[in-house]
């Protein structure tokens, strides 16, 4: 799905990276643990939180995620902003709660992603 | 819809409260900030999460869920067991990540009506 | 002891200063991009010194991360002055955490810093004296070995 089909299906606002709308993307990572998303989530996902604070971004950034949906209406810093244009990471913003944000983009063909990093990585280590 | 349907159709684990297995599921509520699923989920939810310490049994009896899912293959603590079969809070398991889970709770959920 | 004629940088890390968290990480990402390390390497490195970082503003006084760019390898040595850790080998489980609320709603505390480290890092090393501070040395390989 491009960007721009995502905003459509979930009603959602464009805050940061309305010139990247044509992304494609076909994966996402759902979690409001940033842990979680640094050990699991691939490059090039869409990434379904509820965190709307600048680590989110952050920690996107740290990951080449392609963009990230912030889900139930959580309202946004100047801060968030401002660092998600710098790092030009795409913010999109929805009324919608995580669970129907997953399910509607589960529905429409997107699919989860666990990065098998720890586990390939290791072999070749070896 | 039932935990039972859930677990039958999903594969997902039980972990404690068999006997409330045929709680009606009325809703769906993903997260792991225990503050939001405080303020924002409902009664008869199915809480979909990653946490597993003790606190999710709190707020999940708090909010009358109809049972909690732990995602990705995340093991929840003795504690949180022990708590849950003492609050009668269903705590089931799965390996697939939150998204994918998610999505395939959400599919069953508005076909089975 | 990594050798201080590669050390590329060093940033200083104030405890308990969450709303800059992950920023260490960032600025280490750019400039990694900028020397022109492959990607999938500043991956791991954005992903240890997050984590490092998380840690010193959570559970220290002040601390430092230092950038070692080698032919062969990247370091990351975090070393900070704080309570410390009691048992390095527990603290490494993933799950295991003695975080607080402000840590959890940041979206850390879950119990998998160490063990997100450790699993991005080809060597890692780790000691502690509780009530002094905490060690940290994570390196990764360029050539993926």
């Amino acid at each position: 799905m491009t960007l721009e089909q995502i905003k459509d299906l979930l009603d959602a606002k464009v805050v940061v990276g309305d010139n990247k709308l044509d992304l494609e993307i076909t994966t996402a990572f759902g979690a409001d643990l940033m842990s979680d998303v640094l050990a699991f989530a691939r490059s090039g996902c869409l990434l379904v939180t509820g965190l709307s604070n600048p680590q989110a971004v952050r920690t996107a950034y740290a990951l080449d995620i392609a963009a990230i949906m912030v889900c139930r209406g959580k309202s946004l810093t100047d801060k968030f902003i401002e660092i998600a244009k710098e790092l030009g990471i795409p913010i999109l913003w929805t009324e919608y709660i995580m669970f129907e944000v997953c399910g509607m983009l589960y529905r429409e063909g997107m699919r989860g992603c666990i990065r098998e990093v720890l586990v390939e990585d290791k072999k070749r280590a070896k | 819809m039932t935990l039972q349907t859930l677990i039958d159709e999903l594969g997902l684990k039980c972990k404690c409260c068999w006997e409330k297995l045929g709680n009606e599921i009325e809703g769906g509520y993903a997260g792991d900030l225990l503050s939001d699923v405080m303020g924002n989920s409902k009664k008869g939810d199915i809480w979909v999460t990653r946490q597993v310490h003790l606190n999710i049994v709190a707020v999940a009896s708090l909010k009358e869920h109809a049972g909690i899912v732990i995602v990705q293959g995340a093991s929840p603590d003795k504690d949180t067991i022990e708590k849950a079969q003492k609050e009668g809070i269903p705590i089931m398991v799965s390996d697939l990540p939150e998204f994918e889970l998610v999505g395939k709770i959400y599919h069953l959920m508005h076909h089975a009506q | 002891m990594p050798n201080e004629e590669y050390l590329e940088g060093k940033y200083f890390i104030q405890g308990r200063d969450f709303v800059d968290a992950g920023i260490v990480s960032s600025e280490m990402k750019k400039y990694l991009k900028e020397k022109g390390i492959p990607e999938g390497i500043i991956r791991k490195v954005a992903v240890v010194t997050f984590e490092a970082e998380v840690n010193i503003i959570s559970y220290a006084e002040q601390g430092t991360i230092k950038c070692y760019i080698e032919p062969d390898s990247v370091t990351i040595e975090a070393r900070d002055i704080g309570v410390g850790i009691e048992d390095v080998e527990l603290a490494q489980q993933e799950g295991y955490s003695t975080a607080d609320d402000s840590i959890r709603e940041m979206g850390f505390g879950a119990g998998m810093g160490l063990a997100n480290i450790k699993n991005h890092s080809d060597e890692f090393e780790i000691s502690s004296v509780p009530n002094e501070g905490t060690y940290l040395k994570s390196t990764i390989y360029l050539n993926g070995k």
